[in-house]
């Protein structure tokens, strides 16, 4: 016998409001942990793809789109840029770092990026088995890919034309696997790196017209922090090339996804303070049935403060356990999320993390559920028990 | 053990109990009787602590309960004073045992569950332990409400009303229970009723709005 096992025993009682209650708290929180789990890893994933890049220079046209190609590689690139072009530009003083990337097939939807060893360095990649590759078609896959695709070192595949599924194969110049690369967390996983030459051998074979060699982008590390002010100026100058800042175009892109965030998230927030609502009229209700309970504990000797901190009690129960609920739901869902967009192989999230700001928000559930407690829990304490008993 | 002197008990301007004197010793067993509105449920209440006299002065066991406020009052109702309201009120969320055990709880004492088993056994309630309060028969329900009111060993028993409704054999039942618990803790019994069947098993007598 305890305040908890009195309280319980109230809510045993009331099972369909009980329910209702859980229900609807759970709800509300588990859209608001989804959100958090699936921004907060979303950023984090973009942060890591694009750190120690300052400047993307690719070709002409959008530069949210140079850099969802050339850093995030989840949009196709706008076009090709003369390899003389990007030679000058990393031998510009301001440039520390330059990594050429040449794009345009794929492995089961996989890019087969033609680079240099500079490109896994930077994402601090380690070769699992195998090794890099040195001659020509030969290819190093991302974790994601060799687990996907079973590949081994040794074996050989053929890449398709474009970035999407379904394309040309070009099946009669095979790649090479020579080594696979340990799992970064980043988006070197699901690429398949190899020489640009290999890249331009494809093609040539392919029967496209040579003209001058050509590269897709170049990933920039700045020389100074004063470059930042002079060589996308400098760059955007050039007839042939323009720059972008990985930065400021994922700050750009999260500032247009953040709106539809926020209105979920005043969602997620509704649905929690309607919870509280609920919860709030199912205790005023209760207490109208439970007066002559109240009424009969006073009787027994318990004190009016023993009265609130029993409604109170059953208000943060309820709130606890429905936000509990709601954040494993929300782990859950985003899970499933994660599942289904891993399908399409993009930016997945995963459920099973866990983000500190899931603490303030079972804080916020626990907050609705007193508030909703808080008359409710004064009418019990200020009640006049002896007409109570005498009435019935 | 019981001493009341001078009390009067008013709402607004309306006098509903007017009582200069009354004493009751250790274990007597004492019937309050009158007719309706004649205030015998207000004495109760009074005598519990429930309501706070207009005036005058309530002494039990040699605790003055004007003394006595807030949880204080409470908690010393809880331990001293045993009542079987006249609508039993019992809590219909619980259990019969834990109907029982509400009064250690709530009263700060220990749980006593040896007590409580000995009390439904004896009263013949054994099967019900696990029943709620809706499951059982009137009968029942009023000795589950009796042996909530005894199971702190109280100084004071108060029953209202305690036959309301019962045909003659159960009259002399429940009034059997309340003697007979009464007398096994040493409790001091007030039993307030308008039941004239009551009279004959009480010696000691209080008449109210005569």
């Amino acid at each position: 016998m305890t305040l908890a096992g009195i309280s319980l025993a109230y809510l045993r009682a009331r099972p369909l409001a009980t329910a209702l209650n859980l229900l609807l708290l759970a709800l509300g929180v588990a859209t608001i942990t989804v959100l958090l789990l699936a921004t907060a890893q979303l950023e984090g994933r973009m942060g890591r793809d694009a750190r120690g890049i300052d400047l993307v220079a690719g070709a002409k046209g959008s530069p949210m789109q140079l850099v969802l190609s050339a850093v995030f590689h989840i949009d196709a690139p706008a076009g090709n840029i003369p390899l003389a072009d990007a030679l000058a530009l990393a031998r510009n003083r301001a440039v520390k770092k330059a990594i050429p990337l040449a794009l345009g097939d794929s492995f089961r939807g996989y890019r087969i990026v033609g680079t240099n060893h500079d490109y896994p360095a930077h994402y601090g990649a380690r070769v699992a088995s195998g090794r890099l590759w040195s001659g020509p078609m030969e290819a190093v896959l991302g974790a994601e890919v060799a687990s996907a695709s079973a590949l081994a070192v040794g074996a050989s595949f053929a890449g398709a034309h474009g970035l999407g599924e379904g394309g040309e194969v070009h099946a009669e110049e095979p790649f090479k696997v020579t080594g696979i690369f340990a799992s970064t967390g980043t988006v070197l996983d699901r690429l398949v790196l190899t020489s640009v030459e290999s890249v331009w051998e494809v093609h040539e074979h392919a029967g496209q017209p040579a003209g001058g060699k050509e590269i897709t982008a170049l990933l920039i590390q700045y020389a100074t922090p004063l470059a930042a002010a002079m060589l996308p100026r400098q760059v955007n100058a050039t007839a042939t090339l323009q720059a972008a800042s990985p930065a400021y175009e994922s700050a750009r892109l999260f500032r247009m996804i953040g709106v539809g965030v926020d209105v979920l998230r005043a969602f997620g927030l509704v649905l929690v303070l309607a919870a509280g609502l609920s919860v709030f009229i199912a205790l005023l209700n209760a207490l109208e049935d439970r007066r002559y309970d109240l009424a009969v504990m006073r009787m027994l000797g318990a004190g009016r403060g023993r009265l609130m901190s029993l409604m109170l009690f059953e208000g943060a129960a309820l709130a606890l356990a429905g936000g509990a609920a709601g954040i494993v739901l929300g782990h859950l869902l985003t899970e499933l999320l994660g599942r289904a967009l891993g399908q399409a192989r993009r930016a997945a999230v995963t459920g099973w993390t866990w983000q500190p700001a899931e603490f303030w928000l079972l804080g916020l559930a626990l907050a609705v559920g007193l508030a909703a407690a808080l008359l409710p829990a004064w009418r019990a304490y200020r009640a006049d028990v002896a007409p109570i008993l005498a009435e019935g | 053990m019981l001493r009341l002197s001078g009390i009067r008990q008013r709402y607004g301007a309306k006098q509903v109990l007017a009582l200069d004197r009354f004493a009751a010793a250790a274990g007597e067993h004492w019937l309050v009787l009158g007719a309706s509105g004649s205030g015998k449920t207000t004495l109760l209440n009074l005598i519990a602590g429930l309501l706070a006299p207009s005036e005058g002065e309530i002494a039990v066991g040699g605790q003055i309960l004007a003394m006595l406020e807030g949880a204080a009052l409470d908690r010393w109702r809880g331990r001293n004073v045993g009542i079987v309201p006249q609508k039993l009120h019992l809590v219909s969320s619980l259990s019969v045992l834990d109907n029982l055990l509400l009064a250690p709880y709530l009263a700060g004492l220990s749980s006593d569950k040896a007590r409580a088993a000995s009390l439904l056994e004896k009263l013949n309630l054994k099967e019900n332990s696990k029943a709620k309060p809706h499951q059982l028969s009137h009968g029942q329900a009023q000795r589950v409400a009796v042996a909530r009111a005894v199971m702190n060993r109280p100084k004071l028993l108060l029953a209202d009303e305690p036959t309301a409704n019962l045909d003659d054999a159960h009259c002399e039942q429940a009034l059997d229970l309340l003697q007979d618990q009464a007398g096994e803790c040493g409790a001091t019994l007030i039993v307030a009723t308008h039941d004239q069947r009551a009279k004959a098993r009480f010696d000691k007598r209080l008449e109210l709005g005569a």
